[in-house]
């Protein structure tokens, strides 16, 4: 049977000339990168290579760049770090409501210290209105963080505009690029943030390699606290062959992001054309113009998303949800209500996010395989049988 | 993640379907908690000549209403009653903790139409649902552990949405469902329903 991998955004695999890099720091490249030895400075050296191809991934500087373990630590250093560090200014937060929970869970850690947060709505497509985080800032805030794209519905999110309402006040904007960075073109100085999340297992390196930018100057205050590695402000040995893969991976994202999009757009278009109409009531989520390259996403009305998945997998087709039954905490998703669709609608979410080398025939394969599968679904769901009542049939 | 045995009720599930003139009709859960199963069931003799269903939800939901429906055909209407959703998750071959709660569903829709056939017999209007005394939760608002679904102000003990009654685990003051051998949240052991 023919395997087909759409969850690009569950985790990509190690390109060949990431994992060659990596290669002699998992073997005889041992080293300490705070070793003053011959085997302490070689991984040192790989570590600052690295530092330099993930600033030049996002036009920033090597100094500016600090190694995580994830992007959901980048996002904790990011939000803890700033919010910490400025709170004789102010200690007001405001975020997006659809977030990553590791955004959302942060300022939630705050709030118990005794921060406030402003959840900024987003209309149909996921979009946040500039001009709705200009209205949540006041006097008190500090802090703004909305996600550079969404990797539920692939919304690409206005960062410049909405960097441009705060920075007159003063009020630092950082954005979790970790579902864009590598796939989309992005420059700090253009967006005008002062902090930016990414993770590498995104982009074709390994997991465990991510970074956080933080702007030449601006106070961050530490979330581990330990040596002086990542000057000070992140404690703990450096993980280097995560962070070799991910300098690695951020250079040839920087080198092929063009190709790679213009590869990418076709196939994702032919499945956001396609599939609503080989399938009634299939509507497509997320933004049709903003959106990631790689990235369809729907609601199958009707039926579940965790039985779609399973049926997919049984042939070979491998995709993501955000249903609730899906989650292991059974919760629906707060992107998808955000946007205003309802409980039912939002348990058929259905991710479709494509990789890099992906066929026209793994796509075909797709919109073949599907239609009988959410029929099958639809013949056992009692919503769909009173929805027939309904329409008359 | 799932048991071969779940696996296969949920690609071959038996029973599926609408009983166009049924003698007792049970309908549980709501799409906001994720799952929703309607059981159709024909009596006689005081035995469950045929059983159908109907379910929105995943795979496990799908699998435990097969198995319900299974388990339950041919049976005397005492005997379907017995029916517990340890039994169902057992025939299974075990569900994956966070997924107990669809069992759940599947007997309790399988009782309900029982309970429906009973009342339309007895010429009773439908049983109203059981009343509770929780009490108060500090901080968060009293929710639904499974569907997080706000719990009624006067009857904290029954989430309308996924038709679970609730208790309070003894250990660690969270709401869980009662019945349970142990607590959903914390794992204590709950004292068995007399």
């Amino acid at each position: 049977m023919t395997s087909v991998y759409l969850d690009r955004i569950a985790a990509t695999p190690l390109l060949p000339e990431v994992r060659e890099a990596m290669g002699p720091f998992l073997g005889e490249a041992f080293g300490n990168p705070q070793s003053l030895h011959a085997a302490g400075r070689r991984a040192q050296e790989a570590v600052e290579e690295a530092r330099e191809d993930v600033a030049a991934l996002v036009g920033a500087q090597a100094a500016e760049i600090y190694f995580t373990a994830s992007g959901t630590e980048a996002n904790n250093f990011a939000i803890k770090g700033l919010a910490l560090g400025h709170q004789a200014k102010g200690r007001h937060i405001v975020v997006s409501a659809i977030e990553h929970s590791s955004v959302l869970n942060s300022v939630k850690a705050l709030e118990r210290q005794g921060f406030t947060m402003t959840l900024v709505p987003v209309d149909g497509s996921g979009r946040v209105d500039p001009a709705a985080v200009e209205k949540a800032l006041t006097k008190d805030t500090t802090l703004v963080s909305v996600m550079t794209a969404n990797s539920e519905v692939g919304t690409i999110e206005p960062i410049a505009a909405i960097a441009a309402a705060a920075k007159p006040r003063g009020i630092l904007v950082h954005t979790d690029a970790v579902a864009a960075a590598g796939s989309v073109s992005l420059d700090v100085q253009a967006l005008g943030v002062d902090a930016l999340s990414l993770a590498g297992d995104q982009f074709y390196g390994p997991k465990g390699g991510a970074a956080l930018f933080v702007r030449k100057g601006v106070r961050i205050l530490p979330l581990v606290d330990g040596g002086i590695q990542e000057g000070g402000r992140r404690g703990g040995t450096e993980n280097v062959p995560a962070i070799v893969g991910l300098g690695r991976a951020a250079r040839l994202a920087a080198r092929d992001m063009d190709a790679r999009r213009a590869a990418l757009v076709p196939l994702r278009d032919s499945l956001l054309d396609e599939l609503p109409g080989r399938i009634e009531r299939v509507l497509v989520t997320g933004s049709r113009t903003d959106r990631l390259p790689h990235h369809a996403s729907f609601c199958v009305e009707f039926v579940e998303g965790e039985a779609m998945l399973l049926s997919l997998d049984m042939q070979g087709v491998a995709a993501s949800s955000g249903s609730a039954c899906t989650s292991k905490a059974l919760k629906a998703s707060h992107v998808l209500l955000a946007m205003g669709l309802d409980h039912a609608t939002a348990q058929g979410s259905l991710i479709f996010s494509l990789l890099d080398g992906t066929i026209p025939a793994g796509v075909d394969r797709l919109l073949e395989v599907f239609p009988p599968i959410v029929d099958r679904l639809r013949r056992m769901s009692p919503l769909w049988t009173e929805h027939l009542k309904k329409r008359g049939s | 993640m799932y048991s071969d045995k779940v696996m296969d009720h949920f690609a071959n599930p038996r029973n599926v379907g609408v009983l166009a003139v049924a003698d007792g009709v049970g309908q549980v859960g709501n799409p906001v908690c994720g799952d929703m199963m309607t059981f159709y069931i024909k009596v006689e003799n005081d035995r469950l000549a045929d059983v159908k269903f109907q379910t929105f939800g995943c795979g496990a939901a799908i699998a435990v209403s097969s198995m319900v429906s299974e388990m339950a055909k041919g049976k005397t209407l005492a005997e379907a009653m017995a029916i517990t959703n340890d039994l169902v998750a057992e025939e299974l071959g075990g569900l994956p903790k966070n997924k107990m709660h669809c069992s759940n569903l599947g007997a309790d829709a399988l009782h309900e139409a029982i309970k429906n056939y009973e009342d339309k017999r007895a010429g009773r209007a439908p049983a109203a649902k059981p009343a509770g005394d929780l009490h108060e939760h500090e901080g968060e608002a009293c929710a639904c552990p499974y569907c997080e679904t706000a719990l009624e102000e006067e009857n904290k003990a029954f989430c309308r949405a996924c038709h679970v009654e609730f208790e309070e685990c003894p250990a660690c003051g969270g709401i869980t469902k009662k019945g349970d051998a142990v607590c959903i949240h914390c794992g204590a052991p709950l004292k068995k329903a007399s």
